[in-house]
């Protein structure tokens, strides 16, 4: 396969990585100046700052990869909902500290695994972005499982509210691992990372922090679906009105 | 004849060395101090509102980037300037319950809102760049850990203002509107920020003694003055103009002379009737009780490791 006709599917690719990264971003700004302690102000601020960044140079390399001319702001304030391919899980509801923390410790660990293998990939640029960002979610990582005992070990109340907040996050799990065509054809290329084969360790990894922590694996009773193909949470809509309004109310306009 | 601790605090005043945690030190200092680096600590958190109403709706994603850093710096000033408060034998959280029953404050400044995206420029430039003459002193102040984190916080302090200004900078050299929304929070950022300085000094009651500990190093007035003329030049090259008809270059001093500040507004403001105020001081709360039950795990769970880590050893 000619480098042209992979091009569209890396474009898709970077443009799925970057969502995730931006729309989570978005979410954990949220946190600023409302966290439980100053060191958590702090320390979400630098996860959302981490992801941010890994967001700006996918959408830049997707939108250099479609061809259109498209920048890494046109791709992310001009785009609608349907537009938009992250899992559903990074774009749920902050919630309270509980939720955030469940929401932080699936994600990473799927984040980690698929950078992980990324670093390998025969995309240069794929490679490069994966290659740094996987310190950084190492730290998202661990910065969430130290929460999650903490909070799964702690009291009545914080066991009680760690539990909610898995149950919450849960229905969002399978979403993660849902390989498509564009998925296993990049991966058949040593593009890109085939997801379903990232289960097997994340369950390892996030059964085992829940048995330390003393929490039970929640057992969904509805799976999310459709984040890839444009499908979202109607609280997604509200996060884009959020953060696109300013940008698209003077169009043209340099920042 | 040895001489008495209130010698030696004084000699090392006046030799402007450092006063240190285990030195002995009068009362009112240590007061002075601890109300002082408190009020600071405050005003970096509480500053934190006004900023983070803006990352959610930063106009790039490179402006949310340094948005997103610039109000993570000022979390961690509020950390620095806590642990320099708790070398003088006070506790961050018992500072906390002063700020929010009201007993301590935080500069009035950030009792204003930030109404648009502009309001980003004019807080750098402006807040931060008088927060800039404010705080170079005091990296000079006599008690070392103040004077240690203020070093700390003014090499961050210089981004902040810088970023303000290239905020600026870019929206009055945009289209028409960014223009008028540049010009619009200058008009109402510029005479809070005279304001930081605090009150003239003919109505400064603590200046006097504060500046004989060496806390204080120049008047409110000297400071004002410095920021003026700092800042007149800045907004020429930024095309904006300060909404001040009085401004003007006095040849013979080369300073930049202003109008009459507005010391009732001052006042009003300080008492707790700005427009956010309460808002501040409700947001803080709300925060610091809703994350009352995580902080509590916290405790309970290096409480049980503790004691299982000693039930093992
Ligand atoms: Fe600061
Ligand atoms: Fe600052």
């Amino acid at each position: 396969m000619s480098d042209t006709l992979l091009a569209p599917d890396v474009a898709t690719y970077a443009l799925r990585l970057g969502d995730d990264a931006l729309v989570l971003a978005q979410r954990l700004g949220e946190w600023v100046a409302n966290a439980p302690q100053l060191e958590e102000d702090v320390a979400l601020a630098n996860i959302a700052l981490d992801l941010l960044g890994q967001a700006r140079s996918l959408l830049t390399y997707a939108g250099a990869s479609e061809g259109q001319g498209r920048t890494e702001d046109d791709l992310a304030f001009l785009r609608d909902e349907r537009a938009f391919v992250n899992v559903t899980m990074v774009e749920i509801a902050n919630g309270d500290f509980g939720v955030t923390m469940a929401r932080q410790l699936c994600f990473s660990t799927y984040q980690l695994g698929l950078y992980d293998v990324l670093r390998a990939s025969s995309d240069e640029t794929l490679a490069g972005v994966a290659g740094k960002a996987v310190k950084e979610v190492a730290y998202h990582r661990d910065h969430a499982t130290q929460w999650v005992l903490r909070l799964g070990d702690g009291t009545d109340e914080s066991h009680n509210r760690m539990q909610a907040g898995l149950e919450r996050v849960w229905p969002h799990v399978d979403e993660l691992f849902e390989a498509d065509d564009l998925e296993r054809r990049l991966s058949a290329t040593g593009v890109g990372v085939d997801t379903s084969t990232l289960r097997a360790p994340w369950d390892a990894y996030v059964d085992g922090v829940l048995a330390r922590a003393g929490l039970t694996r929640p057992d969904a009773s509805w799976l999310a679906a459709g984040g890839r193909r444009g499908l979202h949470t109607e609280a997604f809509g509200h996060l884009l009105a959020e953060m696109q309004h300013l940008h698209r109310s003077h169009p043209g306009a340099s920042w | 004849m040895t001489p008495t601790p209130e010698q030696d605090f004084d000699a090392l005043v006046e030799s402007d060395q450092r006063v240190e945690p285990r030195d002995w030190m009068p009362e009112g200092y240590r007061k002075t101090l601890v109300r002082q680096i408190a009020q600071h600590a405050h005003s970096e958190i509480i500053g934190m509102q006004p900023e983070g109403n803006w990352i959610g709706r930063a106009p790039s994603l490179r402006r949310k980037a340094i948005l997103l850093a610039k109000v993570q710096d000022e979390a961690g000033h509020g950390l620095y300037l806590y642990s320099a408060a708790e070398t003088l034998g006070v506790d961050r959280s018992e500072l906390l319950d002063l700020l929010h029953a009201g007993k301590q404050r935080y500069s009035s400044i950030f009792n204003y809102p930030t109404l648009t995206w502009a309001d980003m420029g004019a807080i750098g430039w402006l807040v931060d760049g008088a927060a800039i003459v404010n705080q170079v002193p005091i990296c000079r102040c006599s008690y070392g850990p103040y004077a240690r984190a203020m070093v700390r916080i003014c090499k961050e302090e210089s981004f902040h203002q810088r970023q303000g200004f290239e905020i600026l900078h870019t929206l009055s050299h945009g289209t028409p509107a960014q223009h008028e929304m540049a010009q619009d929070a200058v008009n109402r950022w510029w005479w809070p920020s005279l304001m930081m300085f605090g009150p003239p000094d003919d109505q400064s009651p603590n200046s006097a003694q504060s500046m004989a500990w060496r806390i204080k190093r120049f008047s409110n007035d000297e400071l004002r003055q410095k920021f003026v003329d700092m800042t007149v030049p800045q907004s020429q090259v930024l095309g904006l103009t300060p909404p001040d008809p009085d401004l003007h270059l006095d040849e013979e001093t080369g300073h930049w002379r202003f109008g009459e500040i507005d010391w009732s507004e001052f006042f009003a403001v300080l008492k707790g009737d700005g427009p956010c105020n309460q808002d501040r001081i409700e947001h803080r709360r709300r925060a610091h009780d809703e994350g009352a039950w995580v902080r509590d795990a916290a405790s309970a769970y290096a409480e049980k490791h503790r004691a299982r880590s000693e039930g093992v050893a």
